[in-house]
């Protein structure tokens, strides 16, 4: 029953919006209007809306709101949901503090969320540190073709699969991996590193597969930035680092708040990188959220967690825009 | 002539903001007629109501006897020549001139009969196949200009067309405008803040400020006969006495001013007591003392040579200073920057009208 | 000015220590394809073979893979394209106290991590089309799910892209056309249709690779089926064989090559556009000539000349 409820509330929300267009219309007369039908002829009207009604409806809205409320119910074998058993109930989320076997508090669980908030939190600033730099030379120092060409450089290696290149990563710093080898053979060390058991694997690998992700809303933004200012504050006397946190920074604040919130929610979304790269005793939460759809087959419950991973990701961007203080929509460019 | 346009009683607004207020007009068939006014006074606005793309929040248009209330612009017998051309940029000259064609199941061959025509007309004939990007200023206007045509309207719209281009091929247009105009017979409503394309192009000129129109009629009824004091100020250049009329006759009015008493005609009939403006035209001052009442003296502040003519610059009553404008041969002594000098005028170049809007600086 | 010089050089350095951490175990793994060792290895080199190319071929399950990979590709182009391009009309005439929040629904799916949008789709629609029994054995399909799930964020892709350049379109070209006599839809097809065109191509070429390329948002949605990026998954998981390194170098060589097209295609059109430019000028100035001399109707004064039956 709750689930049916689910596919009213788009309805609702849009006949909202409807009676207030339409009263508004009533209401003032405005020479540029025209309805949509009168704009788009009826054929294209009706096409448009249905495009966009299937794709807003059926594949965002009512998806995220259906598993929301799945989220909510027990986990039942097919033919029993729907019935007597079937009630609203917070048991999945509980389950994140509260281990339902044995009623202990969930450490592993909550322990894993907060590696992976703690870890993506890292990733986000490694890749800004060694992100900046380049975007800045390229938005500001480069010409025409030689900015063409860094984009290039920097767009091929990410035509290869994410899964490939977290294979690559995986090769070299394996312990019979290259680095190890060159380690060894210069003497530095005696036995191999296990740098996929410490967790450098993880960072290496999350960071990488991203770098791209921090340059592109860095480069946009400071590629916007006028020069002359830049050149004022050097004729002005300021040294290098000034002007950076001075003039360009400030500036360039939506890009940087949309690199780090994209780098962030993709590292704590990653299902590539901590699976591969991650050592046998690391344990990713969007790992976790995995198994529980492929090994337990427990989709409630799954459910649940990848709202909480949500809620984790949607608190960061939030605080990002907070920080930054940059509003929504000029992220999203 | 059948494509007269018809303004009844035309409101437009939006919002609050109301940019055309009531306003009528009867356009004739076959006349060239232009909107002028500084920017924000809703000629742009009259325009895009006439040619479709705003509905009137009160009022109609008639376009040749039919009532255009419902009809898009792409259902009106008008063509409108946008400011920036808006020319196609994916299309060649000859489909930008035979797309209005096309649009209406025209054939291959009737469109490039038709575009090769105009192309003639507009005297670009081996550039049709070119795109426009690789046109001149004076040619895109051309090409606008054939492109209108092409779909025979009974009235052609011009915004501003001629703003940018520059000084020497402007000139030029207008007589181009002006010729194809009386070539092809059809009523030509153009909007410009430049007095002089409309005083030079036009049969009949409206005069608009906020949204209201202030005058109509020909160049020199607009020129000569100002009917109030912001047409008098707008077009051309114009010095301004305000003051109250101390004496008002057949034959004149007399106006205290922080000049002196000064006279002019007085076609409004206002009487002793009004508050009204003394205007002289530049051209209309002379140096040197003649009867009383239509003489003053005033402090030269520069002088400006600019050709065929000086400009000798003066202080004047308020902010705003005089003007004398002395043509190159019309000898005399010209006098230098601080000296006193003593101006006067013929009184029937003397204009009093009532108080009101000047237009801005 | 020597700071200026060790700035130059420290920049230098850094973009070289950048593009190694990029390419670096890229080159490292594409030598392990062509090197003879079971396991990956580069180095020491022991001897030069295509061995691993060929088992690449042969393996079965990855080349089923890649085929579901295409179709899924092709089906989220043609559901995320014209999506992408009705929601970008939408949001220019939505009712604009709606647009904030339209805006937040549709771009709501690139913010979503992919994992949550795979599993919300699997289920949603595994009840929905769980209605009849036809429509779950006809639609309730891997291939069908992943194409839905992916178009769901590939269409935010397409709106943003299709957007930007629908912003810097010229809206009184569209008013020209329909003062000109065109209709709605003919303003539709003949004008903004066109100038769309380089984005509504970038949108399509962006969202084959982004569904091509996906991996976490498909894991959930492919349910018993594979995509060429699970199968490789599963690969990798599994063990490491030189075999992955093999199809890593062959999608390197790809994007290598469509790098230079792109590169040698842009340098095209730079000198294109500069030849027409310089057409242009060359008109602006044979233009100013004709002004100088007496004017006569239509612009005869010398240069163009005089048809005959201009009157």
């Amino acid at each position: 029953m709750s689930r049916l409820i689910v596919f009213l509330i788009p309805l609702v929300v849009i006949a909202i919006f409807w009676a207030m267009a339409r009263y508004e219309s009533k209401v003032a007369h405005d020479p540029n209007h025209k309805t949509f039908f009168q704009r788009n002829g009826t054929a294209l009207g009706v096409t448009f809306i249905g495009l966009v009604a299937f794709w807003t409806l059926f594949l965002v809205a009512l998806p995220y709101l259906y598993m929301g409320v799945e989220s909510f119910h027990p986990r039942l074998p097919p033919l029993e949901r729907g019935g007597a058993k079937d009630f609203l109930t917070i048991e999945q989320y509980r389950s994140f503090l509260v281990t339902p076997t044995d009623g202990l508090w969930n450490t592993t669980h909550m322990g894993a969320f907060f590696f992976t908030i703690v870890v993506s939190t890292a990733v986000t600033a490694l890749n800004f540190a060694i992100c900046y730099p380049l975007a800045y030379y390229m938005a500001q120092a480069g010409t025409a073709q030689k900015v063409r060409l860094l984009m290039l450089g920097l767009i091929v290696p990410y035509w290869v699969n994410e899964i490939l290149r977290a294979f690559s990563l995986r090769l070299l710093l394996a312990s019979k991996g290259l680095i190890n080898q060159m380690l060894m053979g210069l003497g530095i060390t005696d036995g191999p590193i296990d740098f996929l058991g410490n967790n450098t694997g993880l960072y290496v690998g999350l960071s990488y597969a991203y770098l791209l992700v921090m340059i592109f809303p860095l480069y946009n933004a400071i590629e916007s930035l006028d020069k002359n200012q830049i050149e004022a504050a050097r004729d002005l006397g300021a040294p290098w680092w000034r002007i950076h946190k001075d003039v360009v920074m400030p500036y360039a604040k939506p890009g940087i708040a949309a690199g780090c919130t994209m780098v962030f929610m993709l590292s704590a979304g990653s299902l590539a990188a901590p699976q591969f790269l991650g050592g046998p005793r690391t344990l990713w939460f969007t790992s976790i959220v995995y198994d529980f759809f492929f090994q337990a087959f427990n989709w409630p419950r799954g459910a649940a967690y990848a709202f909480i991973l949500l809620a984790a990701c949607i608190a960061f961007v939030m605080l990002m825009l907070r920080l930054f203080k940059v509003s929504l929509g000029e992220t999203i460019k | 002539m059948s494509s007269g346009v018809e303004l009844d009683h035309i409101t437009v607004r939006f919002g609050q903001f109301t940019a055309v207020n009531d306003v009528s007009l009867d356009i004739r068939g076959g006349e060239f007629f232009s909107f002028l006014g500084p920017s924000g006074c809703g000629k742009t606005t009259i325009l895009r109501t006439v040619s479709g793309f705003l509905d009137p929040s009160q009022g109609s248009v008639r376009i040749a006897g039919q009532d255009m209330t419902g009809l898009g612009p792409n259902r009106r017998p008008t063509a409108l020549i946008f400011q920036n051309l808006a020319l196609f940029p994916l299309m060649t000259v000859a489909e930008n001139i035979a797309y209005g064609l096309r649009v209406r199941g025209a054939s291959k061959p009737e469109r490039k009969k038709k575009a090769d025509e105009l192309l003639n007309l507009i005297a670009l004939p081996d550039q049709g196949q070119k795109l426009v990007s690789e046109l001149s200023g004076g040619q895109k206007q051309r090409v606008a200009i054939a492109r209108a045509l092409a779909v025979e309207p009974k009235v052609l719209l011009l915004d501003e067309p001629l703003s940018a281009l520059d000084l020497k091929l402007r000139q030029h247009m207008r007589n181009e405008l002006r010729e194809i105009q009386k070539r092809v017979g059809i009523t030509f409503i153009y909007i410009t803040h430049d007095q002089g394309e409309a005083l030079t192009m036009s049969d009949r000129i409206a005069v608009m400020n906020d949204g209201v129109i202030e005058q109509v009629g020909g160049g020199k009824a607009i020129y000569d006969e100002p009917a109030t004091t912001f047409v008098a100020s707008f077009v051309g250049e114009n010095n301004a006495f305000p003051g109250k009329i101390v004496k008002a006759d057949k034959s004149g009015a007399m106006i205290e001013t922080a000049v002196g008493e000064l006279r002019g005609r007085n076609p409004k009939g206002l009487q002793a007591g009004d508050a009204a403006v003394l205007f002289v035209r530049p051209e209309s001052l002379k140096l040197g003392k003649n009867s009383k009442e239509t003489s003053f003296s005033s402090t030269v502040l520069n002088v400006a040579f600019e050709g065929n003519a000086s400009h000798i610059f003066l202080k004047g009553p308020g902010k705003k200073g005089l003007m004398l404008t002395v043509g190159r041969l019309d000898g005399g002594k010209i006098p230098g920057q601080g000296a006193t000098a003593a101006l006067s005028y013929d009184p029937e170049l003397g204009l009093v009208l009532p108080v009101g809007r000047m237009a801005r600086e | 000015m020597t700071s200026k010089l060790v700035m130059r050089g420290m920049i230098g350095f850094y973009i070289l220590l950048f593009f190694l951490y990029l390419f670096g175990p890229l080159a490292v793994m594409s030598i392990t394809a062509f090197n003879t060792p079971a396991y990956p290895q580069a180095y020491p080199f022991q001897a030069f073979t295509l061995d691993w190319f060929v088992k690449l071929w042969n393996h079965r399950a990855m080349m089923d893979g890649l085929r579901n990979s295409f179709i899924i590709g092709i089906g989220v182009v043609a559901v995320s394209v014209p999506v992408g391009l009705a929601a970008s009309i939408v949001m220019t005439q939505i009712y604009h106290r709606a647009r904030g929040f339209y805006y937040l629904v549709t771009v709501s799916p690139v913010l979503t991590p992919g994992v949550i949008i795979g599993i919300s789709t699997v289920i949603f629609w595994k009840d929905v089309l769980g209605v009849t029994d036809f429509t779950k054995a006809v639609f309730y399909k891997g291939i069908v799910l992943a194409i839905l799930g992916q178009s769901s964020f590939v269409a935010a892709y397409c709106l943003l892209i299709i957007m930007a350049r629908l912003q810097r379109f010229d809206r009184s070209q569209e008013e020209a056309a329909l003062d000109l006599g065109a209709s709605y839809p003919q303003v539709f097809w003949h004008i903004l249709l066109p100038f769309l065109k380089p984005a509504l191509i970038s949108a399509a070429v962006i969202a084959f690779l982004s569904s091509f390329e996906n991996y976490n948002t498909t894991t959930f949605a492919i349910l018993a089926d594979k995509t060429l990026v699970t199968v490789l998954a599963g690969e990798v998981r599994q063990g490491t064989t030189p075999a992955l390194s093999a199809l890593a170098v062959i999608i390197i060589g790809i994007s290598l090559a469509g790098a230079i097209a792109y590169e040698v295609m842009k340098r095209r059109e730079e000198a294109a556009s500069g030849r027409a430019m310089e057409r242009a000028r060359l008109a602006e100035r044979a233009d100013a000539v004709p002004a100088q001399q007496a004017p006569g109707p239509m612009g005869f004064s010398g240069r163009t000349p005089a048809p005959a039956s201009a009157d």
